[in-house]
């Protein structure tokens, strides 16, 4: 277990390297970013100070190692707007972005899995049907659509709940369901399918066969299985805990992580928004790497490599 | 004496695999296949029998050049396999084709059966469209099929059917050789006389050659001429199919035919203990000797060669002389 | 005569998939005496294993059951949940075809042994494991201490059957379906697994259904065999008499098609077309299509069952006296 672990931290490190060195590149490609900041018909010798200041001026490789060592020691320099470092600025945007999102994590798994679970084990029924009516409705539905329908509904008509900003806990509300619906419903199929296919299997079967109660052949021999599938997806959304929430708080202009990065690549800000894609993968990395050291733990086959 | 059809000449093929055990697994190698010969004569079927992972398949891949070997030469009409994918390697595989267990995996769902069983025509560019399917009906009437299963899909048609399609597919090259890789174990019993029945008829008719593997010793006596016997990648025993299987000389032959169950005659049983060896792990001196219960001292330091018997019969068993055995059975 | 231990009566299954309808079984009689071994023999799709599920209440909610699986007084059709559970594992076990997908990949066998035994004997820890290793010693399981601890992937196929048969074991129960137990399994090592269910069954005087589709495997292994075609059973008669004296057209049919291993080579006597499927049954006699006795009256009337002997019946409209329909086969070569 130990090897399987260091193997899948080595990988993790390499995966992170590849990121800073992309942003880099994509950056770079995009145009001159002295030229990008200052405004058009500024003076030639301001642009030349803009690039001096900034490292601009010196070869390519020079600017993309400086680059490299600063970024994996969590130094990304100034923002170029305001001149604070990136990271703090990544970093106090945080706390907004996981105020929803953690949350609409919480209401993924505990309405999805569940949802799921009980759709499986009673397949083809009247309550499996409309489950996965609502759960189609709910993933194939931009989650901009749902925002604004959800504001229309609970905001404008009913006038429940704020539409839009930060001031107080209710504003949070509809950016979390709105994220968490889709994520619910993407759950519920999951974990449907991945249960149907382990009840589907032989050992389900030879377990009744058993003597046991029905409940403690799904609870003892079907969860258990049926998890490994699911621990993927939930990886995946851990993993868009930090940015998977762009759209949605740009709809309800709520200050996180996603705001930051809207602006920041339309500011032509690249101390910012290289250290929003380092944060972004490394958590990302983070993520996937406790995805793998979970199946590990969850199937003995991946333990011992047999698969 | 007849000139082989085919011939294998010491042929081997290993894989490097990875088992369990440090960062990256342990490298080791398996030998699927450890040093096989054989040739079979224009118009006979050599048996292949041997128990899951004893390297049949993979021998019958090797035969029809599906897969290089890693060393040792596959002889068809006298001259070497040509290299895979060369124009050469593609004119012969019209020669020589494969049938598989499962004809439902070997058969595309989505397309009618009879294009599926004219289309090695058309990758071989032969024919005219009309030509082809002419053809085709030949083939499918030949293999006891009618015109109007030409437009089934392969889901509307029974087992056995599908295996005649899959059949029909294999012969309509005109090949000389078919290497059969448990063709009908996938069947009913009652399919299964149906289709063996069919390729005797076919062999009579066509002056086929069959390389017939498979794991059951009563359809391999059925259908062979000649029977070699796998364990563990080698060939243990090799001879006239009625004698093999009436006095069989190598003690893993022995217990191969004492566990097919009969109808009718009790025979003496020869019960093995334990499991064949993981194949990347093979016993030293004669890879069976762990189970065999006649090995002596020399079984576990010397692997035994097959040697011709007096009776025309190849064992590869150092007690193969010996009467004792013999007695103690 | 003593009262059967198990005795099914008129038993139908029927799958209904809202397409179609099918009929898996079709009023299937049997009994099962005390001690007994029966084989169940048939083709694919003959509805020899759905039988047993059926009893057992292991098929999907979406098959319909009816008629009667009665065991000590109690019918389990219809039964309750509950008494359903009691009786399986505890009174009548169940084996399947392909071991190592049987057992559960992430729970050690060890594990997988113990939970049954602390369902039918209570037993828990220490008196567990000690119960565990003795039955893995019946079962033959060399180094039992050490295997208790791996997973199902860790070990071969016929190890893993040894392990259901443990499982099987630990219910002490009175009658072993055992379906299709060899046919995922290499020769030598069926023939292992064979020898060790009938030294089990000397020992523990348990009755056992072997449901095969393999003619070999129940001759050697069984005092009485069964053989189904479509859903119903054809004839029935002790081992000998019915692979002497076969006097079901279906059965002399598929003793006919099979290859010997001794004896002069005859060409098969192979049975035309291939069994109905069982959404397009046809009616009358199921064989007649494939018969070459039948007459007009079997593709309408289903044949009655005609006694032959003491314990031998036929379900076939004529009394063909152990002859065969099938014409003769000369020696090939």
């Amino acid at each position: 277990m130990l090897a399987f672990a260091l193997s899948r931290l080595a990988r993790a490190a390499i995966t992170i390297l590849f990121v800073v060195t992309f942003a880099f590149i994509v950056l770079r490609l995009s145009g001159d970013p002295a030229l990008l900041i200052m405004s058009v018909d500024a003076p030639p010798e301001a642009i030349e100070a803009f690039r001096k200041a900034w490292g601009l001026d010196r070869p390519i490789w020079e600017q993309y190692l400086a680059y490299a060592w600063h970024a994996l020691t969590g130094d990304f320099g100034k923002s170029m707007r305001d001149g604070r470092p990136a990271i703090d600025l990544v970093l106090e945007r945080l706390p907004a972005t996981l105020a929803i999102t953690l949350p609409a994590l919480a209401l993924k798994l505990g309405i999805g899995i569940p949802a799921g679970i009980y759709a499986a084990l009673h397949r083809n029924s009247l309550a499996d049907r409309l489950t996965m009516m609502v759960s189609v409705a709910g993933f194939t539905m931009p989650s901009f659509v749902l925002a604004l329908v959800l504001v229309l509904i609970f905001g404008v008509t009913l006038g429940w709940l704020p539409a839009s900003g930060a001031d107080s806990v209710w504003h949070a509300v509809l950016p979390i369901v709105t994220l968490g619906t889709a994520g619910a419903a993407i759950m519920a199929r999951f974990t449907r399918s991945a249960m149907l296919e382990v009840l589907g299997q032989p050992y389900i079967r030879a377990a009744s066969a058993k003597g046991l109660a029905w409940w403690l052949v799904v609870a003892k021999h079907a969860l258990p299985n049926a998890a490994i599938p699911t621990v993927t997806i939930i990886g995946f959304m851990v993993g868009s805990l930090v940015a998977g929430a762009v759209i949605v708080e740009s709809v309800f202009a709520w200050p996180g992580i996603g705001r930051l990065l809207v602006s920041a690549v339309a500011n032509r800000d690249l101390a910012v928004v290289q250290a929003l894609l380092m944060v972004i993968a490394a958590w990302m990395v983070l993520a996937n790497l406790c995805v793998d050291l979970a199946y590990g733990w969850l199937d003995p086959r991946v333990r011992s490599g047999a698969r | 004496m007849s000139s082989p059809l085919l011939e294998a000449i010491d042929i081997r093929r290993q894989y490097n695999v990875r088992t369990a055990g440090g960062v990256f697994g342990r490298k080791a190698v398996l030998q699927a296949v450890a040093g096989v010969s054989f040739r079979i004569d224009m118009g006979r079927t050599l048996g292949l029998v041997g128990e899951s992972g004893c390297g049949k398949s993979t021998t019958g891949k090797l035969a029809l050049g599906l897969i290089p070997p890693s060393s040792g030469e596959i002889r068809f009409v006298g001259s070497t396999l040509p290299a895979i994918g060369s124009a050469a390697w593609r004119d012969m595989r019209r020669r020589m084709q494969m049938v598989y267990q499962d004809p439902l995996g070997s058969l595309d769902r989505r397309l009618q059966v009879g294009p599926q069983i004219a289309e090695p025509l058309i990758i071989h560019d032969i024919g005219t469209p009309a030509e082809r399917r002419e053809r085709a009906y030949a083939t499918m009437a030949s293999v006891g099929l009618q015109k109007h299963h030409f437009e089934r899909y392969p889901h509307e048609l029974s087992g056995g059917q599908r295996q005649r399609v899959v059949l029909a597919r294999a012969l309509i090259t005109e090949p000389k050789l078919i290497v059969c890789d448990e063709p009908i174990s996938a069947l009913d019993v009652s399919i299964q006389a149906q289709v063996v029945n069919l390729l005797l008829d076919l062999q009579d008719r066509l002056g086929l050659t069959y390389l017939f593997i498979s794991h059951d010793l009563k359809v391999v006596r059925q259908v062979s001429h000649d029977v070699a016997v796998m364990y563990l990648g080698r060939i243990v025993e090799t001879g006239q199919a009625e004698a093999l299987f009436r006095a069989p000389a190598h003690p893993y032959t022995r217990a191969l035919v004492s566990a097919i169950p009969s109808l009718g005659e009790k025979r003496e049983r020869l019960i093995l203990s334990g499991d064949p060896p993981n194949p990347v792990d093979v016993p030293a001196g004669c890879a069976f000797h762990p189970r065999c219960p006649f090995a002596i001292a020399r079984c576990r330091s010397e692997a035994p060669a097959l040697r011709r018997q007096p009776d025309g019969r190849a064992v590869a068993c150092h007690r193969a002389d010996d009467d004792a055995i013999a007695l103690a059975a | 005569m003593a009262a059967p231990l198990v005795s099914i009566r008129g038993l139908s299954v029927d799958f209904d998939d809202g397409r179609r309808a099918a009929r898996a079984v079709d009023g299937v009689d049997a009994d099962i005496a005390a001690g007994e071994a029966v084989g169940l023999v048939g083709e694919s799709g003959s509805g020899k294993s759905v039988t047993w599920l059926a009893a057992l209440g292991l098929l999907p909610n979406r098959a319909r059951v009816s008629g009667e699986v009665r065991i000590g007084g109690m019918n389990l059709i219809g039964a309750e949940r509950r008494v359903l559970e009691g009786v399986r594992g505890k009174r009548i076990a169940m084996i399947f075809q392909d071991p190592s997908s049987c057992l559960n990949p992430v729970h050690r066998i060890g594990r997988q042994v113990t939970e049954a035994l602390r369902l039918h004997r209570g037993m828990d820890g220490r008196a567990a494991e000690a119960e565990a290793l003795r039955l893995f010693d019946q079962v033959g399981i060399a180094d039992a201490k050490r295997r208790l601890s791996d997973y199902p992937h860790q070990l071969s196929g016929g190890l893993n059957q040894r392990v259901m048969i443990a499982i099987a074991l630990a219910g002490q129960p009175e009658l072993l379906i055992a379906d299709e137990p060899t046919t995922a399994l290499d020769a030598t090592i069926q023939a292992q697994i064979l020898l060790l269910l009938s030294r089990i069954r000397r020992e523990t005087g348990m009755a056992m259904v072997l449901i095969s589709h393999d003619l070999g495997v129940v001759a050697e292994n069984v005092d009485r065999v069964c053989v189904m075609y479509a859903g119903r059973i054809v004839e029935q008669a002790p081992g000998e008499a019915l692979f002497d004296t076969p006097h079901h057209p279906y059965t002399q049919g598929l003793l006919a098609a099979l290859p010997t291993l001794t004896g002069p080579r005859r060409r098969l006597a192979a049975i035309p077309g291939s069994v109905p499927e069982p959404w397009n049954l046809p009616v009358g006699c199921r064989f007649a299509p494939r018969c070459p006795a039948a007459e007009e009256r079997c593709r309408h009337e289903a044949p009655p069952r005609r006694v032959i002997a003491p314990a031998h019946q036929a379900a076939c409209h004529f009394d063909v006296a152990g002859q065969s329909v099938w014409p003769a086969q000369e020696a090939a070569e």
